[in-house]
């Protein structure tokens, strides 16, 4: 492994500097050295032709289930990681709902030490709200920042308790780390296996309604209005939770929110059949929902796309719908999928997919990366935008398959995946 | 047999959502001839001698049970009855290595009653045996809806054309979603009716008339199927007492006698007196509650039948012990 990398030929593309053109990028010593057109290759760099690829700071998901520690038979912190890094990310997120969950921060240097020791994508560890992600009272967050939590959440579950909340948002900003939630208001949807509405009704499924998230998407809106607190709210999937955070940010609410890839093209009649492959919460919503989501993406009202990455062992899923757990796996899917059915479909523009999963990820969370600045982190993602490839579940690097996106023919395929100046993966 | 034909019904009957009216008016005609059988001094015949049949119910049934087995019993098939309960995630696993085992002993034919929406068709999907639905969770009760197609006809001459209202627990029931889309593929108009708790959501779109009041909907129907208000609703607060129940959405002979037409009643039962029906209706002229169960037993063996690859228009001679 060389110290010194070079990008020869790339279609750079930075937001955080404003660039789009074909330049030359040097990595050296984990950081970027320098970024021009034209560079000469240094004695023992390794120089990679990058002609016909993009080149752009890493990409950050900023929402990944590792299960690490407890369901080791879903996902590791090592399979996790390298699925990352086969996906085109150079880092991730890792939500604190394992078993036992990270509300310590000796289980935040455990998630710490277990991503430096699997040496793929980063893995930033998140902390819990509650102790115990029980909801009831304010787990350790300094010293889980200190031992290299990035952010709370209780994800997994929402925080019910309004005050506990607003507790957070208070504490938090003594620590600068934004309280990530997942919105749903429990006693409007507890039952509920998918989005309440005509094919929920056909199938003989309990719903959740929009509703049930709309209620906690305000809530924490008024929230963080209220306490000066940065929430940043998950996986947002209807058009009033949009219309809701596009308003707030006019108001200047700290609030930053995410997008994922399935609620971005899936709609509810991806369940039909029961396909337990389509079952995650928030659940898939109706086209009416994806088209609001769509538009946030691209006017910047949910500012990052993340993946919800949920991994789960086959004969978990392999069950009646309702039996079923929730989440689907995204790291290896989403580069592709968001090239095809986003910017493919003139959503967003190329520049924008790398500002909303590379450098507002960062921004958002204070990470390393989503930049080519010189002298920032030498993070960097490369990936060919017309390579066309077919889903094949059976060759991801995660320990699970469980995927709606089976089969799906896409184009825009990473190539090589660079963290700190290592290439921790390439096709 | 090589060319599939409008009538032919596949595989597995897991719903009446998505099929023809050919494909009911054959099963619904197929019955016709096998209602005789049932009043025979011997109750049987050899249509499907050499068939192995599994009742496999994951939830507790008497009367769908009974009269699955009644309706192999008469054909002759050898029939076993599996029962089983557990909670929700222990019957989800044991689906999986059910379907396995029920594959390897070389199952003709399974019926199946679970409490989870999907589970007939993740049975169907997973082993070459044909499948039967009797009941998945909120979803389907393909059976029953023809049984109460069957009735109706039995007594209206028809189906097209009449107005049918469901009422009670529409949301979390599988024999209103049967019913629901046999009636609309024969042609028939139908309403809902209940408290909003227990109705579903878009019932526009399922293609339904929604009412709220029992008074409109027999202002409005020919026809009531009046569906059994279980006590867990009650207990889970989607209404408050089954006495106010009674009250707002009962079905009574005061209300019945009010309506301008000569309504015909269904329920599927098993009944709760004096809740979502007074005795006096079920007793009563109007009801056809008896009916159903005969013709109940009658439907099931045509569907048995024809899943076993019997031909409708030789139902006829089937039954007098020729063909099989």
């Amino acid at each position: 492994m060389s110290d010194k990398v070079l990008l020869k030929g790339g279609r750079v593309v930075d937001p955080s500097l404003g660039i789009d053109s074909t330049l030359d990028v040097l990595l050296a010593e984990g950081v970027v050295a320098s970024l021009s057109s034209d560079i000469d290759a240094p004695e023992g760099a390794r120089v990679v032709d990058c002609a016909g690829l993009v080149v752009t700071p890493g990409l950050i998901d900023v929402h990944v289930h590792l299960r690490e520690p407890g369901e080791e038979h879903k996902e590791t912190i090592a399979t996790g990681a390298a699925a990352a890094a086969a996906g085109g990310f150079t880092a991730v997120c890792a939500m604190p709902n394992t078993d036992p969950p990270i509300d310590d921060p000796a289980a935040v240097g455990f998630v710490r030490a277990a991503g430096r020791a699997a040496g793929q994508a980063r893995v930033h560890p998140v902390g819990c709200i509650s102790v115990g992600r029980a909801g009831l009272r304010l787990a350790l967050v300094g010293e889980m920042v200190d031992a290299g939590a990035v952010a709370i959440t209780d994800d997994g579950n929402p925080v019910m308790n309004s005050g506990l909340m607003r507790l957070a948002l208070e504490y938090t900003q003594a620590f600068g780390i934004p309280v990530a939630d997942h919105p749903e208001d429990l006693g409007v949807s507890a039952l509920g296996h998918m989005n309440e509405g005509i094919v929920s009704a056909r199938l003989g499924l309990a719903g959740k309604p929009n509703a049930s998230e709309d209620i906690h998407i305000v809530r924490d809106l008024l929230l963080a209005e209220l306490t000066g607190g940065h929430i940043h709210l998950q996986h947002v999937s209807t058009r009033f939770g949009v219309d809701a955070i596009r308003q707030a940010k006019a108001r200047g609410v700290r609030v930053t929110a995410e997008a994922t890839p399935h609620h971005l093209v899936l709609t509810h009649e991806a369940v039909e059949g029961y396909r337990t492959d389509a079952k995650m919460n928030p659940p898939l919503r109706t086209r009416d929902d994806v088209e609001a989501v769509r538009a946030g993406v691209s006017d910047g009202t949910l500012d990052t796309i993340a993946t919800d990455h949920a991994p789960h062992h086959y004969d978990e899923k392999e069950a009646a719908f309702a039996d079923a757990p929730n989440g689907i796996v995204g790291l290896e899917t989403a580069l592709g999928v968001v090239m095809t059915r986003v910017v493919g479909e003139g959503v967003i523009d190329l520049p924008t997919m790398v500002e909303r999963m590379s450098c507002q990820p960062a921004r958002a969370f204070n990470l390393p990366g989503g930049t080519l600045a010189e002298g920032g982190a030498a993070d960097v993602t490369v990936f060919d935008p017309g390579a066309t490839w077919t889903v094949d579940p059976a060759a991801f690097l995660s320990k699970s398959r469980n995927t709606p996106f089976a089969g799906w023919e896409l184009t825009g395929a990473p190539r090589m995946t660079i963290v700190e100046g290592r290439v921790v993966w390439s096709a | 047999m090589n060319e599939p034909s409008p009538h032919a019904l596949g595989k597995d009957l897991i719903g009446l959502e998505g099929l023809s009216r050919e494909q009911i008016l054959t099963i619904l005609d197929t019955a016709e001839p096998f209602k005789e059988i049932s009043e025979r001094r011997i109750k049987k015949v050899p249509v499907l001698r050499g068939k192995t049949i599994v009742n496999l119910f994951f939830e507790a049934s008497t009367r769908t049970r009974i009269s699955f087995e009644f309706a192999e019993k008469r054909l002759s098939a050898d029939t076993v009855n599996i029962s089983s309960s557990g909670s929700s995630v222990t019957k989800g696993e044991t689906l999986v290595d059910t379907a396995r085992n029920l594959e390897a002993m070389r199952i003709d034919m399974v019926v199946i009653r679970h409490a989870a929406s999907g589970a007939a068709r993740f049975l169907a999907e997973r082993i070459p045996s044909n499948v039967i639905n009797a009941g998945d969770g909120w979803h389907e009760h393909p059976t029953q809806g023809l049984l109460d197609l069957l009735t109706i006809r039995d007594h209206k001459g028809r189906i097209e054309g009449l107005k049918v209202c469901i009422v009670g627990d529409i949301l979390h029931s599988r024999v209103a979603r049967s019913n629901i889309y046999g009636l609309r593929a024969l042609g028939a108009e139908v309403a809902i009716c209940g408290p909003r708790t227990l109705l579903p959501p878009a019932p526009e779109e399922l293609g339904c008339r929604v009412f709220t009041h029992i008074e409109e909907a027999m202002e409005w129907a020919d026809v009531l199927n009046v569906l059994r208000l279980q006590l867990e609703r009650m207990e889970a607060g989607y209404v408050p007492s089954l006495r106010e129940y009674n009250r707002v959405w009962g079905v009574s002979n005061r209300r019945l006698d009010a309506a301008p037409r000569d309504i015909l009643i269904l329920h599927p039962g098993p009944m709760n007196r004096g809740v979502e029906i007074d005795s006096a209706v079920a007793d009563g002229p109007r009801s056809v509650i008896l009916n159903q169960v005969t013709n109940g037993v009658a439907v099931r063996m045509a569907v048995l039948y024809l899943l076993a690859g019997g031909q409708p228009e030789k139902a006829e001679a089937a039954k007098q012990g020729g063909d099989s």
